[in-house]
């Protein structure tokens, strides 16, 4: 695939939740604003992605008990709702990257074995 | 992580409304601030106000899809919209309660009739019988003839023949009926008990073993064996309080020690609950009978050895007993061949067809009550057809609308259905209690396959019921509703034509369960009026057996019954008394060869029989069977001086058709090998021995001959003045007084021997007429129900008609045609069906053909009424309708 056009790409279904716990795992909590801004800043807006699109996956992280927010304010003094990566979540963060890996070298040895 | 999606969303549909509320507005909260950051970030860069705040919402996107697919994330959006389903129909259910009630109780009443019956023909008819490897086992019956008659008892001279030599058997053993005077111990009351005489390898036949003590032995069934018996676990109990210490002592039986071998298990209740002990099968037979092949009057069980089939098993002892019966042809009535049945079958007997029968009414009653709703819902589909159509355009999958439509269906079923099988437990209790001759009644009791029934049944109605209204109201012609007038459409056409289909099957199925019935009523009717050939009011019968020693002679059963009768006689409210061995409608008992001494003898192999009574010179008057011809026995014919006999004009009209009986002699050998002359002295009305059966020839001998092989079974028939039952005490105190140790059985009025001989087919009968009379209300309810609608939807169409100068007569027969003609093509349809149906329950009809045309010509005209009733009101309606007020109703 050829990077040079700098086609944007559909995200992978279910990497999201994997992405925003690597997220907050690197730079500690952040608000959703805060997520969606260095998403783009890493992929160099190669995610076609709006910005809500995030939340579903905030509720549903949530709801597994994999990060826990809580409301703050942001140094503009503006009331956010801060997320942080639980006890659960550094696990469960571990095990899917863990997944992730081997599944990508999988997927990799195949391609490369057909080229 | 499957897990936890499960427990998220089920937390999701836990918590509650207010909880939903806190968490929607802190998700508003929280992406209004996300935009308030965006927008910052592009007014930072320099875009106005209103700009910044247009690329905010770009760049998050739609809130409302967002908003969405956040509460989507905490909920089973399948289970979700199914609690939403349940609710709208709680809510039609709730507008229309009467109907809901109506429809739930007619869905019980058919769902509990349905599994009741099932559980009854589950235990009865399908289940295998208790024995190990039940398949295996079959009974063997004799025949005689070419082609082969009815089967037949075997003899045991054929049994013991056929045990040597049937190698495709396992085990073959032989048992029949008997029955003792039990004498009365530790204070009890002496009682007379059936009983089995079985050979001994009967129970190992089986499969079963004694549960306290030991099997019976080669050794114990042995005619100079002593005397032993096997206990049944409920007269164990009833009899001895279950005390185990009853092994090795003895038991009175005519008179006689029998030593207890051992208790038989609580489930072993063959041949029928009835039977209290077991003796060895020699030890109860008489030596002559243990080596004749001429009396046939044992039953015989056999196990197949594994892998044989029972065809080829009972073709080598088939031959076996056709080279008996070529020896042996001369010598007196000999069995043929063998043929095998199933012993389920055989256990089962005759129930079979009336159970059947009485199934398929009630899958009949249950489908239409099913048509009947699914009918009712079409019309509320019609109703809802704009709304519908609605929810189509913006965008209800199909799905989703058939699934709304049935669930109120599945509701009224699945609530139904709960009720219903609360009922199937009554309803069964009250079956067996209702029932008195069910076959394997103590086996009755629902199991696994009932539950799978159940739930297959309900589900069935369930979509029977709901998946028809829901697939006409949500066709693909659905969005038409938006554009259609309220004026008639190509749809709604449709719908009626639906109806009316449904409808016309309904009445199909009705003509077939009110053909049905009506045979069996009217086969109940014969039976009931079958003249028994006697008096039947203030008769009074009872029976007791002279056995054991103290009547062993002939003096002694003669000097008892004089005295007794001569008691009898002498009681006050006693208009008459005598004694026989058998009552009219008292069953077959037995039979004798008749050979004429006056005729040729009969070419060899050859033989005749006549049913065997006795009777005492009093009995034919005392029970109102007259005499045609001839005389009566006299007082004075008793003892050695007995070889007299009187016979019926069956008998007459069998054996002496072109000359006269009188004087004529019977050749009987009972008393010497010779045989001697009995003289006919008297020809007497005929009677029935069982009620549905045909007439047959009988011949009675004076019972006062007291040889005690005739003589020992004794009816007392008592004619009364008053009520008979009043007598009963009296008129056993005078028998006990005569002897205290001697019980009495089957005290029963002429009345209720009839009863109970038609309770069965009453009861069967009236069930279905029950199930018909509701299947006949259920469709002339329908009938109405679509009808009236039909006549609501035309109600401007007629309206012009009428403004058109359409007569009002016109009218009424225009919407009565409509109505009746469903009613016409399924009337014709049902008795097509019919014809064919009936035939399957010939063998349950007495007396009535299956095309019996008063019942045909009786259905046809009740229906017709009824559908006619049905249709008049909605007729009415429509011609009484305004035409002013009809085409301002738009």
């Amino acid at each position: 695939m050829s990077s040079k056009e700098r086609e944007p790409v559909q995200i992978l279904q279910g990497t999201l939740d994997l992405i925003v716990m690597r997220t907050l795992e690197t730079i500690g909590p952040q608000h959703a604003y805060q997520i969606a801004t260095r998403l783009e800043q890493v992929s160099e807006s190669l995610l076609n992605l709006n910005q809500g699109t995030l939340y579903p996956a905030l509720v549903r992280l949530e709801q597994y008990g994999w990060i826990r927010g809580e409301w703050g304010r942001t140094e503009n003094n503006r009331e956010a709702k801060f997320y942080a990566l639980t006890k659960a979540g550094r696990k469960a963060l571990e095990r899917e990257t863990e997944r992730w890996r081997t599944m990508a070298g999988l997927v990799e040895r195949f391609l490369a074995e057909e080229a | 992580m499957h897990v936890r999606w499960f427990l998220a969303r089920i937390r999701g549909l836990l918590r509650n409304a207010r909880a939903d509320e806190r968490a929607s507005e802190e998700r508003e909260r929280e992406i209004a601030a996300h935009l308030a950051l965006l927008e910052e970030e592009f007014r930072a860069k320099g875009m106005t106000a209103e700009e910044a705040r247009r690329q905010a919402h770009l760049r998050l996107g739609n809130p409302t899809m967002i908003r969405e697919e956040m509460r989507q994330m905490g909920s089973f959006p399948l289970l979700e919209n199914l609690w939403r389903d349940v609710g709208y129909a709680l809510r039609q259910m709730r507008k229309s309660p009467g109907f809901a009630v109506t429809a739930i109780l007619v869905m019980a009443l058919g769902i509990g009739a349905n599994v009741a019956l099932f559980t009854v023909v589950r235990s009865v008819l399908l289940r295998p019988l208790p024995f190990p490897d039940p398949n295996r086992l079959v009974m063997l019956y004799g025949y005689q003839g070419n082609p082969p008659g009815p089967n037949h008892y075997v003899s045991a001279g054929d049994f013991y023949d056929w045990q040597k030599t049937g190698r495709g058997f396992e085990q073959m053993a032989i048992w029949r009926w008997t029955g003792f005077n039990l004498a009365g111990n530790g204070g009890e009351l002496p009682e007379f008990v059936n009983a089995g005489a079985g050979s001994w390898n009967l129970f190992s036949t089986l499969g079963v073993q004694p549960v306290i003590g030991r099997p019976f032995t080669a050794d114990d069934d042995q005619p100079s064996a002593a005397p032993t018996a096997m206990l049944t676990w409920s007269f164990f109990h009833r009899r001895f309080n279950g005390n185990p210490s009853i092994i090795g002592q003895t038991v009175r039986l005519n008179g006689k020690p029998y030593v207890i071998r051992g208790i038989l298990p609580q489930w072993f209740t063959y041949p029928d609950p009835t039977i209290q002990l077991w003796v060895p099968f020699q030890v109860d037979t008489s030596v002559e009978d243990l080596r004749t092949h001429y009396n046939h009057m044992s039953q015989v069980v056999a196990r197949l050895r594994p892998g044989v089939s029972a065809t080829s098993a009972v073709a080598e002892v088939s031959a076996v007993q056709h080279q008996l019966y070529l020896r042996l042809n001369g010598g007196g009535p000999i069995a043929q061949g063998v043929v095998s049945r199933p012993m389920l079958e055989d256990v089962v007997g005759d129930v079979k067809t009336p159970l059947y029968t009485l199934l398929a009414s009630v899958i009949c009653l249950l489908l239409i009550a099913c048509l009947n709703l699914s009918n009712l819902l079409v019309a509320r589909s019609a109703a809802r057809r704009r709304e519908t159509a609605i929810r189509t355009a913006l965008g209800s999958s199909r799905m989703q609308l058939i699934g709304q439509q049935m669930t109120e269906s599945l509701l009224i079923c699945i609530t139904g259905g709960v009720l219903g099988v609360a009922l199937a437990g009554l309803a069964t209790h009250w079956l067996v209690m209702r029932w008195t001759d069910m076959p394997r009644a103590e086996a009755i009791r629902p199991d696994g396959l009932v539950l799978v029934f159940a739930f297959g049944i309900i589900a069935l109605t369930g979509i029977v019921a709901g998946l028809l209204p829901a697939l006409s109201g949500t066709d693909a012609s659905v969005l038409m509703a938006l554009q259609e007038g309220a004026r008639g459409s190509s749809g709604s056409k449709a719908r009626a034509r639906l109806r009316k289909a449904l409808l016309t099957l309904e009445i199909a199925l009705t003509v077939v369960l009110l053909v049905g019935a009506g045979l069996l009523f009217r086969s109940f009717l014969r039976l009931r009026s079958d003249d028994l050939g006697c008096a039947t009011k203030n008769i009074l019968t009872m029976n007791f057996f002279l056995r054991g020693d103290k009547y062993h002679k002939q003096a002694q059963i003669v000097s008892f019954d004089t005295q007794l009768l001569e008691k009898i006689r002498r009681l006050p409210g006693v208009a008459a008394a005598g004694l026989t061995n058998c009552a009219p409608g008292g069953g077959y008992y037995g039979d004798m060869e008749v050979n004429i001494s006056e005729h040729p003898p009969l070419p060899a192999g050859q033989h005749r029989f006549a049913i065997f009574r006795t009777a005492d010179p009093g009995y034919f008057s005392a029970i109102g069977i007259p005499l045609i011809r001839g005389r009566l026995f006299t007082p004075d014919e008793r003892m050695d001086n007995d070889k007299y006999v009187i016979v019926n004009q069956e008998f007459v009209r069998d054996f002496f058709p072109h000359e006269d009986p009188l004087g004529k002699h019977l050749h009987e050998n009972w008393r010497s090998a010779a045989g001697e002359d009995y003289e006919i002295v008297g020809v007497v009305g005929d009677t029935l021995y069982e009620i549905g059966q045909p007439k047959r020839a009988m011949m009675w001998f004076p019972i006062l001959g007291g040889f005690p092989g005739n003589s020992s079974d004794v009816v007392l028939a008592v004619r009364t003045r008053g009520e008979p039952e009043a007598m009963t005490l009296t008129v056993q105190k005078a028998i006990a007084s005569l002897d205290p140790e001697l019980p009495v059985k089957n005290v029963l009025t002429m009345e209720q021997i009839v009863g109970q001989s038609t309770a069965d087919s009453s009861f069967s009968a009236k069930l279905v007429l029950a199930f018909a009379g509701v299947s006949l209300l259920l469709a002339a309810v329908g009938l109405y129900g679509v009808l009236a609608y039909l006549v609501t939807q035309r109600t401007q169409e007629i309206g012009i008609r009428m403004a058109l100068g359409a007569e009002r007569e016109r009218v009424l027969s225009l919407v009565l045609l409509d109505g009746l003609r469903p009613a016409f093509i399924g009337l014709g349809l049902g008795i097509a069906a019919s014809t064919a149906a009936t035939r399957l329950i010939r063998s349950a009809l007495y007396g009535t053909s299956p095309l019996d045309a008063t019942v045909f010509v009786s259905v046809i005209a009740t229906l017709l009424v009824t559908a006619l009733a049905a249709c008049l009101l909605p007729a009415w309606r429509a011609a009484r309708i305004d035409p002013m007020q009809a085409l301002r109703t738009e």
